[in-house]
């Protein structure tokens, strides 16, 4: 496959994908790791303190 | 308050809105902001390809379809030399049958543009490959026997043998012989031209040399179950959620989940339109989404649910310090 | 140019310029300042799917460098398409989470529905672009996207002149015509968002008060 480039840090995504499901939702793993830190990252940029202003007048 | 005075108070904020900021400002940066966005994602895009890399399932070829699973390319074939394979029962863009086409209530827009990719199964995908490989004298006296019988003869060979070929479970050698013209024998050579690898070659050309265009091929290779059967190992299929998902572990297209999601639900999980009633119904949506801002109730979420006021939650304590 | 030579006032390039100049003021097309609300982490999220974008065409261009084989056969190859790949992803997020904060700031108001149309046109182009990246990787997930997205082009009578199953033309739809699109549809949209302004902030008790017309600073009506 990719020998060029595996290192020991690599992960490798190529197993059988896990899927959760829950009803009629079916989703991967990944994709809901995807949408979690999306997520996270929209509530964390609402909410974290942005760097202080320096008035211009 | 009254409609009227609704409106009027919201067109009288639209002009103070657009109008330009008079009140206090900060510096701000953008240059420098975008270089170092700039910096942050390639280190992101360098970090994520390095750890993770990208999917690569192989793609496969006829010859490996026909090596893997020769019953299902053997039925498949003969679908296609009889007309009742998916690509042949389509209808357009591929083939003339008005009926065959999926209905948005009354009207059927599949049917608008025609047949404009015109695709005649047992020509293009038995026949023309065959007459390209005819190197064997039992190969060349099958096609002269196909090519000049009429077409009720050819159809009845062919369903006839399909028909067989069903019943046998797809095993050609438990057919009875009888009254299959050349087919048996047209087919079988098809097989082997497949396992060879040489009909790859043949579906793409064409006759031509150069060549971008798989529709042919691809259509071939879907009417058969292997394809399916290997996509579904990787939840790729439409009743999986598929459209969102990518082979292995990787994330794939999470933005398409309200795409894939209406097929996963009554009405359309169950129905032979539903394709067209997605695709309408996601016409729609889309549009929807394109015009928020004139879309009275859609556009009034943003003041219900008041994340803006975290947002701007500084603005509004120094206005509030100020007053 | 010599004093005695005679200048058309009234010429196209003068038009031009004097149209461009009026509609953006340099101060106003590069500012160094904000409006003091422009003060949250949601703000970058517009100016990082912009950074995502010129990653995603730059890994974009090295991979048409070598052809659509190249990563296959590769080990370099297989890199760059993973950059290629990652930066999509990163650049799907980005553009979804700023498409959040615009939402929930209402930043159509103050007639700029056109800055809001042209994002929501550009989300709509980039699904398309990556669909068409999808469909020209050349491997099983190529073969089954188009063999299923086929059948819903098709039933609308959109698959007669957008042939999914047509690598040829779905590859220069991919890095010729999307990109193009998609790269005008963000210019219009910076330019948009610095002729207008950031959307100033909703008046503070907006739920409650739908009707109140909302406060500008002391002094700062024109």
């Amino acid at each position: 496959m990719n020998a060029a480039r595996q290192t020991v840090l690599s992960i490798d995504l190529n197993h059988p994908g896990r899927y959760i499901h829950w009803g009629v939702i079916q989703i991967s793993v990944a994709n809901l790791v995807v949408i979690a830190l999306m997520i996270a990252l929209f509530v964390a940029a609402l909410l974290l303190p942005f760097p202080g202003p320096r008035r211009s007048r | 308050m009254t409609a009227t005075n609704t409106r009027r108070a919201h067109r009288a904020a639209d002009g103070t809105d657009a109008a330009a900021w008079t009140g206090p400002k900060r510096s701000y940066d953008l240059v420098k902001e975008f270089v170092i966005a700039l910096v942050v994602v390639v280190a992101l895009t360098v970090a994520l390809a390095a750890v993770f890399s990208s999917p690569d399932e192989k793609q496969i070829t006829l010859g490996q379809w026909a090596n893997a699973a020769p019953s299902d390319f053997l039925a498949t074939a003969a679908a296609e030399l009889d007309g009742t394979s998916g690509t042949a029962s389509y209808g357009a863009p591929y083939t003339h049958d008005p009926g065959a086409a999926q209905k948005i209530g009354p009207i059927a827009p599949q049917n608008w543009p025609g047949v404009t990719t015109p695709v005649n199964t047992a020509q293009d995908f038995v026949v023309r490959p065959l007459q390209g490989a005819s190197g064997d004298a039992d190969l060349r006296a099958a096609l002269a026997q196909w090519t000049s019988a009429g077409s009720d003869q050819q159809q009845t060979w062919a369903s006839g043998f399909d028909e067989a070929l069903t019943k046998a479970g797809g095993d050609p050698t438990k057919i009875t012989q009888g009254g299959y013209g050349p087919v048996p024998l047209m087919l079988t050579k098809l097989l082997r031209l497949a396992q060879s690898g040489g009909l790859d070659g043949a579906l793409l050309a064409q006759g031509h040399f150069y060549q971008t265009d798989y529709t042919k091929p691809l259509l071939f290779l879907a009417d058969g179950t292997y394809l399916e059967d290997r996509s579904v190992a990787q939840h790729l299929g439409g009743d999986q959620w598929g459209m969102m998902n990518e082979t292995g572990n990787y994330p794939g297209q999470a933005w398409l989940w309200l795409y894939t999601f209406w097929y996963q639900i009554k009405p359309f999980s169950t129905s032979g339109n539903a394709d067209a009633l997605v695709w309408a119904l996601m016409m729609v949506l889309t549009l929807a989404f394109v015009f928020v801002p004139f879309i009275p109730g859609l556009r009034s979420i943003p003041r219900l649910i008041p994340i803006y006021r975290l947002v701007w939650r500084r603005y509004y304590r120094d206005l509030e310090m100020r007053t | 140019m010599t004093p005695d030579v005679q200048v058309d006032p009234k010429g196209w390039t003068a038009w031009l310029r004097h149209r461009a100049v009026r509609s953006f003021p340099p101060e106003q097309l590069m500012p160094d300042e904000q409006p003091a609300y422009v003060a949250s982490w949601i703000y970058v999220f517009g100016v990082f799917t912009v950074a995502a974008l010129i990653v995603v065409i730059g890994t974009g261009v090295i991979l048409s460098m070598e052809g659509p084989v190249w990563w296959h056969v590769s080990g370099v190859g297989h890199y760059v398409n993973s950059t290629h790949l990652w930066s999509v992803e990163l650049f799907m997020a980005f553009m979804v989470v700023h498409l959040w904060g615009k939402f929930f700031m209402a930043a159509w108001r103050g007639k700029r529905a056109l800055t809001w149309i042209t994002g929501a046109v550009a989300f709509v182009a980039s699904v398309g672009a990556a669909f068409t990246g999808y469909l020209t990787q050349q491997n099983l997930d190529s073969q089954w996207i188009a063999a299923e997205a086929k059948d819903g082009l098709n039933s609308v009578g959109i698959g007669a002149y957008f042939n999914v199953l047509d690598f040829g033309q779905m590859l220069m739809w991919h890095i010729v015509l999307l990109p193009l699109v998609l790269g005008l549809l963000v210019v219009v949209h910076v330019l948009l968002v610095r002729r207008h302004g950031v959307v100033p902030p909703l008046p503070a008790g907006s739920q409650a008060n739908q009707a109140q017309v909302p406060e500008q600073e002391a002094g700062s009506r024109p």
